[in-house]
């Protein structure tokens, strides 16, 4: 029990800003109107995947030191996590995006950044298919992952700064970001985000705990 | 040695081998040569600026993964084992990114040369434009060397280079494109200070990551 409260806590902050989400008051924002509520959902995907992909980056410099093949599992395993946030962060949007901008894909420099991103990432699973040899596969990948991550960064944080994007927030759209979003939308906004980053985490575990007893089959057999 | 003087003895080496074969060189000369012609027989003429500009770096985009791809494919094992015992692996990645620029400095020369001489010449600002696609060709050499790196690891490195260094470069090509098309239209130099600063940032920061994380790689 001591051990899980953050599962718990991670359902309950979940479930109360889906049910928040959709019912609490929001402002009334021209263009945006009450798709505003999709910030609680797709915003915090973005978070869910950076944190994830931050882990799987933390988890692969220690493999290149350790060489500790449960470091390189629980790279890969949050790597595939961070991919399937990015995936479900690029679907809200597109949605949002068709009621709000016209188009699911209007070349806004964000949505392209966050595309490119998880190419690299994908980029990253297929190499670790072509080789064979674990500690090998283990090693190498681990360079590409850390090799990639900074130019990352640089793509999500800096590129999509300098040009005007039509998120809210962004180049005179009505809308919010860390400094002027509405005082309304924070205590589900904050919850959200916290939830689905435990979630995430959550998932990762699992799915390490799965490899980690596959191996050991695999080891036996 | 001191890892000056191995840098400095690994880049003549390169040359020297180049030199001998001249294979590599030539091929990718010609690659370079025959891709523009395809393209001008295809478009015949450009007249808008994005197209020209487009156009011009995904020629360039190419030609340059083929050309960095066999830098590290070419030597056979046996002999890189020997380079292993004898040198330290940062100054092998630190010679071959050099090579690498200078490679694709000449590479670059020749192919804006012949596409300016095919296609009718649309820049404002030539001279800039001109310090653009030098400053393009030194980031493709540092970021395509550390992944031509990766890929030779694996099995068909060839098609995994592709995959690997395309997600990684776009970024740089976002800033490159930006970067020249302020410089064909010519605009004010000050305008692109932004994007001269930030490629200058992502190329010490991929020329960091690859002398600390090429050892690993290395030690295979």
């Amino acid at each position: 029990m001591n051990k899980n409260w953050w599962k718990i806590l991670a359902t309950v902050l979940v479930l109360y800003s889906i049910i928040a989400g959709f019912l609490f008051h929001v402002p009334a924002k021209p263009i945006l109107n009450e798709t505003i509520r999709n910030i609680h959902f797709h915003v915090p995907m973005w978070f869910a995947m950076i944190v994830m992909l931050t882990v799987s980056f933390i988890y692969s410099i220690r493999y290149l030191n350790s060489a500790n093949e449960n470091d390189d599992l629980m790279a890969v395993e949050s790597a595939n996590v961070g991919i399937i946030f990015g995936i479900l962060g690029l679907v809200t949007g597109a949605v949002w995006a068709k009621y709000t901008w016209g188009e699911a894909w209007s070349n806004d420099p964000k949505q392209n950044s966050a595309a490119i991103a998880l190419l690299v990432y994908l980029a990253y699973l297929v190499l670790r298919n072509s080789l064979e040899e674990e500690q090998k596969r283990g090693k190498i990948s681990a360079v590409y992952n850390i090799f990639a991550f900074p130019i990352m960064v640089v793509l999500l944080f800096i590129l999509p700064r300098m040009t005007d994007s039509l998120h809210p927030g962004n180049g005179g759209n009505p809308g919010f970001n860390t400094q002027d979003m509405a005082p309304e939308l924070r205590p589900v906004f904050y919850p959200a985000v916290l939830g689905w980053i435990l979630v995430s985490t959550w998932i990762t575990t699992i799915r390490y705990r799965i490899r980690k007893v596959e191996n050991r089959e695999n080891l036996i057999n | 040695m001191d890892l000056l003087n191995q840098v400095k003895f690994l880049i003549r080496k390169e040359i020297m081998l180049e030199w001998r074969s001249k294979y590599a060189l030539n091929g990718i000369l010609l690659y370079v040569v025959s891709t523009v012609f395809v393209c001008y027989l295809a478009f015949r003429e450009i007249t808008s600026p994005p197209t020209w500009n487009a156009l011009f770096w995904i020629i360039m985009l190419f030609a340059s993964v083929n050309a960095i791809t066999k830098s590290f494919i070419q030597e056979s094992r046996g002999r890189q084992l020997y380079y292993y015992t004898i040198t330290s692996a940062q100054a092998i990645i630190i010679s071959k990114i050099i090579y690498n620029i200078f490679l694709m400095l000449l590479l670059s020369a020749i192919a804006l040369g012949f596409y300016t001489l095919v296609f009718k010449n649309l820049l404002g600002d030539p001279l800039f434009y001109f310090f653009a696609v030098l400053l393009g060709s030194i980031s493709f050499a540092s970021v395509f060397t550390m992944i031509s790196g990766i890929a030779s690891k694996a099995n068909n490195a060839g098609g995994l280079m592709a995959i690997l260094s395309f997600p990684v470069i776009i970024p740089l090509l976002v800033v490159l494109i930006k970067l020249s098309k302020n410089a064909m239209d010519g605009l004010d130099r000050s305008v692109s200070y932004d994007e001269i600063g930030v490629l200058i940032a992502i190329n010490i920061i991929v020329i960091t990551t690859s002398l600390l994380l090429f050892p690993y790689l290395w030690k295979d």
